[in-house]
């Protein structure tokens, strides 16, 4: 009674009374929005890789401090994150032609995934020989990293989030999902973004 | 339980009458007003510290508030009158009243978000002016916030103002992507892009400048605070760090910024003129390339704010060409303002007043833009008044001119009631006057040296720096009439009808106010939004002489 009291409320509180049944649910805005929002949070990643950049064209290391990474890791967490982004599309698959213990079953696997990287992530974190202050490039590694990590662990929060709402009665199913459709738009943003991020800093 | 009328219980839901205006409403027409509104207050605000700025300035010596307490303000009023004053009434408040009905929709694509945004800004406002009372002292480091400045003045308040800009910045992205999604995705079946009134166009064009170029000080921003707080090295010379970079990151969104806040401008000019002038709107195709040249240009001209910032020669070249391209596309939009113009049946009202005076300011305001773009000439009057007045020619000669036109041409829309011509008339003189007054003699004493941003200076700028405060004074007493039109008005200002002004656009093709649904039927297909010309005989308008139309403000 209530979900359902809430649904009316907000359909005609957003459009008339007489396009409540055309509109339909607005998916499609609400993914085309989410793209937007993505392209100006690229920009703020764009912003930080071309003052690291510039940093690293312009700035020279100080004598006496190190700015060295190790390649192992992150490149394992670049494998975890592609792999999370492909089962996160398994899911997204499963979802849309209705199997959705399929689809709860991907959903665990990536943020099984997302998990390892974050994990990964701190291991790095914990082993590397410069910290936050030391110099120009560590304070733009740490930067550049954390945000990054940010994104990851609320993407993590998401795909939790969207897991239990695919359960068995849930709000997202096969005819509804736009949730696991939005989740799934910003994991693949983030991991397109770690692959820039790996590139710059660690290959280049 | 049934919901039998989804407009009832909307009803019982929010609150009516004047309270909506404080609430979540998620209508656009109240989120408009509540743009302008809250714009117009923090107005008042910015314009109160101008006064401050300008009574020091009257004499030599820092004699009406101490230095620092100068840098505050300065610091203020600019924050306040780029961020919580201009972006958000010619963004906020017209984009969200207007665009919804020009593309045949209900509402924004995003009504919650769109509540949102608003709701951003009063916080960001309050937590910004109370910085300079909580936190001992407001950023003193200009609107600019450029470091070593911003790093060696009091960090408190520096860091409030950052976390202010932060929630502005996060409210103008919101509204950004709320407008592409509604001109993109929400026009009504049969209307194309190429029909649309050009209001449309320029949010859509400021919109996408937006969602580009904001992130990017965010995040410039949040590495500042970095270097506040944890004391790490981005922009601080002292520990390895580039405060180059910060300038370039800073104007990579601080002039589209110009854009963001006059590109709307231009946009509510080409709805004014046309309905005044009884004429279509001149070249409309040319007009539309014309803007997306703008954002394209706007978003690679950044650094012609740096060419005293150590910049390599080919970075000079290549900035200076770019931006002295930039007055091509400007150029079009003023000729097809005059040709729009031109053997129109011009009303000569307020609103046209204003708008007309916006076209001179402007061209004043660019031809100083593009003498500035000039390497040599800029080296010379860098950080000195003559940028102060360039400045404030284009975005209160032209954007705020722009405000207060569309306030009179369209509060008989938002208010069913016309506002007092003579009063209208009165406020445009002295804010004319005012203005010019004011600005104009800021070119002198920048090309004579005087620098910006100091709260003293040599006694022989005192004549000039007098003439302006005393123009400043007229710009005060300007608001007078304003003020009291809006309020007498509001009170028992003449009926105006649903369409005051025969206008063909959208919005006026319904009751003033409107309905919340905007239409109590179909939204209306208007396929030429400036069909004036021969659609004027059709509508027996014909036999209309000049002097009716002027009057027709008065009825």
């Amino acid at each position: 009674m209530d979900t359902r009291l809430s649904q009316t409320t907000s359909a005609s509180v957003v459009l008339p009374a007489s396009e409540d049944e055309s509109h339909g649910s607005h998916a499609d805005h609400r993914l085309f929005g989410l793209a937007t929002f993505l392209v100006a949070d690229g920009m703020t990643f764009a912003g930080f890789f071309a003052a690291y950049l510039t940093f690293k064209a312009v700035n020279p290391l100080p004598e006496g401090s190190s700015y060295e990474l190790e390649l192992l890791l992150p490149s394992i967490n670049t494998v975890l994150l592609l792999v999370s982004s492909f089962t996160f599309h398994r899911a997204g698959v499963a979802c849309r032609s209705g199997q959705m213990t399929r689809s709860q079953a991907w959903l665990l696997v990536t943020t099984a995934l997302g998990a390892a990287f974050l994990a990964g992530q701190m291991v790095e974190y914990f082993s590397l020989p410069f910290g936050l202050r030391d110099n120009l490039f560590a304070s733009t590694f740490y930067a550049l990293t954390g945000f990054h990590g940010l994104h990851v662990t609320l993407g993590v929060i998401c795909i939790l989030v969207v897991y239990w709402q695919a359960r068995p009665g849930g709000r997202i199913n096969a005819a509804s999902h736009f949730g696991l459709e939005a989740a799934e738009l910003y994991w693949h943003f983030v991991d397109g973004i770690w692959v820039v991020l790996y590139g710059i800093l660690y290959l280049l | 339980m049934t919901i039998a009328n989804p407009a009832e219980l909307e009803q019982s839901l929010q609150p009516q009458g004047w309270l909506k205006y404080f609430s979540f409403s998620l209508d656009h027409k109240v989120i408009g007003i509540q743009y302008l509104v809250c714009g117009f207050l923090f107005y008042f605000i910015g314009g109160a510290l101008a006064g401050v700025i300008r009574t020091e300035l009257a004499s030599p010596l820092s004699d009406f508030v101490r230095r620092d307490t100068y840098n505050e303000v300065l610091t203020l009023h600019g924050t306040i009158m780029i961020f919580l004053w201009i972006v958000p009434v010619v963004n906020g408040a017209f984009g969200n009243y207007l665009i919804p009905f020009y593309v045949g929709a209900r509402d924004m694509a995003f009504p919650r978000l769109n509540a949102v945004a608003f709701w951003l800004i009063p916080p960001a406002g309050i937590l910004l002016i109370s910085s300079y009372f909580i936190a001992g002292a407001a950023s003193q480091s200009g609107w600019t916030a450029y470091p070593p400045l911003s790093l060696t003045t009091p960090a408190a308040g520096q860091i409030v103002w950052i976390l202010s800009v932060l929630l502005l910045g996060g409210s103008s992205i919101f509204g950004g992507i709320n407008f592409i999604a509604t001109v993109l995705k929400l026009r009504r079946p049969g209307l194309k892009m190429m029909q649309l009134p050009m209001f449309c166009w320029a949010m859509l064009g400021t919109s996408i400048l937006v969602v580009l170029s904001t992130p990017v000080l965010a995040g410039t921003l949040i590495l500042l605070s970095f270097d506040i707080i944890a004391h790490t090295g981005f922009f601080n010379p002292a520990l390895g760090g580039n405060v180059v970079v910060y300038q370039h990151l800073f104007w990579f969104y601080s002039h589209p910024a110009v854009y963001i806040m006059v590109l709307p401008a231009f946009g509510l000019v080409s709805e004014i003129l046309p309905v005044h002038a009884r004429k279509p709107l001149f070249g409309y195709t040319t007009m539309v390339y014309s803007i997306m040249a703008i954002v394209v240009l706007g978003l690679i001209v950044w650094a012609h704010h740096m060419f005293t910032s150590g910049t390599p020669p080919w970075m000079r070249l290549f900035f200076t060409i770019a931006t002295s391209f930039i007055a091509v596309p400007t150029g079009i939009k003023f000729f097809n303002w005059l040709a729009t113009l031109w053997g129109g049946k011009i009303a000569l009202n307020s609103a046209v007043l204003f708008s007309c005076a916006f076209i001179f300011n402007f061209v004043f305001g660019g031809i100083t833009g593009v003498a500035l773009a000039q390497v040599p000439f800029d080296i010379h009057v860098h950080d000195t008044y003559f940028v102060v007045a360039h400045f404030h020619y284009i975005v209160y000669g032209g954007s705020v001119f722009v405000i207060f036109a569309s306030l009179y041409h369209w509060y008989p829309k938002f208010t069913g009631r016309l506002l007092n011509e003579d009063l209208g008339r009165l406020h445009f003189l002295l804010t004319f006057i005012g203005f010019n007054l004011c600005f104009a003699p800021q070119h002198w004493l920048g090309l004579n040296g005087m620098p910006r941003r100091v709260a003293e200076y040599d006694p022989a700028f005192t004549t000039w720096n007098q003439v302006s405060s005393v123009g400043a004074l007229l710009m005060a007493i300007s608001t007078l009439p304003l003020v009291i039109n809006v309020v007498l008005t509001a009170v028992s200002g003449p009926l105006a009808g649903d369409n005051p002004w025969r206008a063909l656009t959208p919005e006026w093709l319904t009751t003033s106010p409107p309905p919340v649904e905007n239409w109590a039927g179909e939204a209306p297909l208007v396929t030429e939004p400036y069909g004036y010309g021969e659609h004027t005989c059709a509508m027996d308008l014909g036999g209309l002489s000049g002097r009716d139309l002027w009057s027709s403000g008065k009825s």
